[in-house]
């Protein structure tokens, strides 16, 4: 299996040697070296991203964006005062203009309402896959690197398993059992990004694992769960986080498609997916139909691929 | 190597055998009644009698274990079982579908390889830093395109805008090429992506100032030299972009309205067709097991430094500079 092995022994040999004394100052040291590993740390961390965003106007448009669709998913109301559901069948198939910043669609309902309603959708399923799959991938991850033995043999096999079926055809598969709908349709992309999170926690587990504050927390006496939850896995997040942000954008890219092809959101029900599905039948007459609402869905992919690489960056830059 | 071949096959069955395991488990025995499934969602007023014609039929009667093994069995046999709307075997409608999808997953692959490449090569190329970080931000665009929103702009542009190619069908070289650019996108956004950054580790390797200093020019510099090592890193991850080529055809056969795997795909998930969508998980895997096997008889003769059978740790540490 093509599976690249890079950063998981490069740890394992820090602070063997030495006196106690030594090592108890290596221990001391290291933890102030880790990233996000105290409330200063994460602070500091948090402070300095805000500082970076200011060199990259980049990243500060992606942030601006994603916030905005996250306002128009609480309150959509703040964006349109139209209804989405309701048109006035008078106005079919007008192009954009200032009354309908996006156009009207063929029952003569306004674009831009539908679009700023239909985030609900798209972005609850985003954020239900993301979680389902950053759960679920996070905690097998966890065992398989902090376990280790058979364990982390079992996990990694199935997950080397999951990785050589394409995400989307593992989605079609679970969909075929779960049937369709909105919700449905995310549990299934969740449950496909499972094994790409594991494996990413695992590798970071292992990484901290053989770090000598955690040695030192399981010398001092503690618990190895409360060592796994409060040294392990805040130090390991890093990368998962990085992991998050880009599942956010590839889980807004399969739902929208697997609604498009019919799986999820069913009319009149708004969603990204289906708005541009629908607009497929007025391809010659309405061009504004498919292309603006898929511009929006494009943007917010863009976005999230743009922050998970700035919290990249950053993640490397504090290592 | 003989032995080498036989040991990586060996491997390929073990992954085979875990799909199937995997799939089986999802799809028959997850919490749920396949035979309610097949028998589809309008069938309400079905009775319990027949229900159970329909278990007996599909063999969902017996238990779990034995439904497990008598598949497993079917499956080393090559007999993927029957579809269950048509009644067909699951190998021939997906033998029947495999040639129009091939068709635009190589042509896919083909213009992925020679844009990805060629935008890369570019972007290190050029001198001009304007022009080099412009290239480099296309990419991150083509992978954030929604794959079907996009066929539909090629066919608003292209089919009804300038009519030059047709916009569905499968008759005939033009019909391919709309579906194969909308398979290409992504891919060959990926493989920009990989190759561009690690061709511009290659280029800051002590080797490279050796060949300047040498006296080689730019193009010898980049095509004989970087570009051999670069693709390394970008060659290991054909597996996901064949698998990726794959799962974009259930979107582009669909929007082109071409018959091919994808369709198979889409029409199987949308008639529940368990069986069927089975065989082709099964069929992906196998894709990509033997893609992933082949790329690693190809690695020795990109780089030599690369003794085959040898564990697969000391190529990482070789081919991808830190």
């Amino acid at each position: 299996m093509t599976t690249t092995r890079t950063s998981e022994t490069s740890t394992a040999t820090d602070g063997l040697v030495g006196t106690a004394g030594n090592r108890f100052a290596d221990a001391v040291a290291s933890r102030r070296r880790a990233p996000g590993g105290t409330a200063r740390g994460a602070a500091g961390r948090l402070a300095r991203l805000v500082l970076n965003l200011r060199r990259h106007p980049g990243t500060v448009l992606a942030v601006v964006w994603l916030v905005l669709v996250l306002v128009a998913t609480l309150a959509p109301g703040l964006f349109t005062g139209q209804d989405p559901i309701d048109g006035v069948p008078a106005d079919k198939l007008t192009g954009p203009s200032a009354a309908h910043w996006f156009g009207t669609d063929q029952l003569g309902r306004d674009l831009f309402a539908r679009v700023v309603y239909g985030s609900a959708l798209t972005l609850q399923a985003a954020l239900i896959a993301v979680g389902i799959g950053l759960l679920v991938g996070s905690l097998l991850g966890l065992l398989a690197g902090f376990i280790g033995r058979w364990v982390d043999d079992v996990i990694m096999r199935i997950s080397d398993v999951l990785l050589s079926i394409p995400a989307l055809l593992l989605s079609l598969a679970l969909i075929t059992v779960l049937g369709f709908g909105t919700v449905n349709v995310a549990i299934a992309v969740g449950l496909g990004s499972v094994a790409a999170v594991s494996r990413i926690m695992r590798s970071e587990v292992i990484r901290v694992r053989n770090a000598v504050y955690v040695e030192a927390a399981l010398a001092s006496g503690n618990r190895w769960s409360r060592v796994l939850f409060r040294h392990v896995l805040p130090n390991s997040a890093g990368p998962v986080m990085v992991l998050a942000a880009l599942e956010f954008g590839t889980a807004i890219l399969a739902i929208s498609a697997l609604s498009f092809l019919g799986y999820g959101a069913q009319p009149p029900a708004p969603e990204w997916g289906s708005l541009v599905s629908t607009g497929r039948n007025f391809l010659t007459t309405a061009w504004w139909l498919t292309t603006l609402p898929g511009i929006v869905i494009a943007l917010t992919v863009l976005a999230a691929n743009a922050l998970s690489r700035a919290l990249d960056s950053d993640e490397r830059r504090s290592r | 190597m003989t032995r080498y071949i036989i040991r990586r096959l060996a491997q390929a069955i073990g992954v085979l055998w875990a799909a199937y395991t995997v799939s089986f488990l999802v799809l028959y025995a997850l919490p749920g009644d396949p035979a309610r499934l097949i028998a589809g969602p309008d069938a309400t007023d079905i009775t319990p009698a027949q229900l159970d014609a329909l278990r007996a039929e599909f063999g969902l009667d017996k238990p779990l274990i034995v439904q497990y093994f008598d598949r497993l069995v079917a499956l080393v046999r090559g007999d993927l079982g029957q579809s269950i709307p048509t009644g067909r075997p699951v190998t021939e409608l997906i033998g029947e579908a495999l040639p129009s999808t091939i068709q635009i997953a190589a042509l896919g692959l083909l213009l992925a390889i020679v844009f990805g490449t060629g935008l890369a090569i570019l972007a290190t190329f050029s001198r001009n830093a304007a022009l080099g970080r412009l290239l480099l931000a296309l990419p991150p665009l083509g992978v954030a395109v929604p794959g079907f929103w996009f066929a539909l702009l090629l066919i608003q542009w292209f089919s009804f805008g300038i009519p030059l190619f047709p916009a569905v069908g499968n008759v005939g070289f033009a019909a391919a090429v709309l579906p194969a650019i909308t398979l290409a996108l992504p891919t060959g956004a990926t493989i920009a992506q990989l190759l561009s950054k690690s061709l511009a580790n290659t280029l800051r390797e002590p080797y490279i100032d050796t060949v300047w200093a040498k006296g080689a020019g730019p193009a010898r510099v980049h095509f004989r030299h970087a570009l051999r090592n670069a693709a390394l890193p970008a060659l290991t991850v054909t597996g996901l972009i064949v698998g990726q080529l794959l799962s974009g055809t259930v979107v582009a056969e669909t929007v082109f309205s071409r018959p091919g795997l994808g369709r198979v795909t889409a029409t199987a998930v949308a008639q529940q067709d368990i069986p069927l969508v089975q065989g082709i998980v099964l069929f992906a895997a196998a894709v990509f097991v033997l893609t992933n096997l082949l790329v690693d008889l190809i690695y020795p003769i990109l780089d030599p430094r690369i003794v085959i059978g040898r564990r697969r740790v000391a190529r990482v540490q070789t081919g991808v500079p830190a």
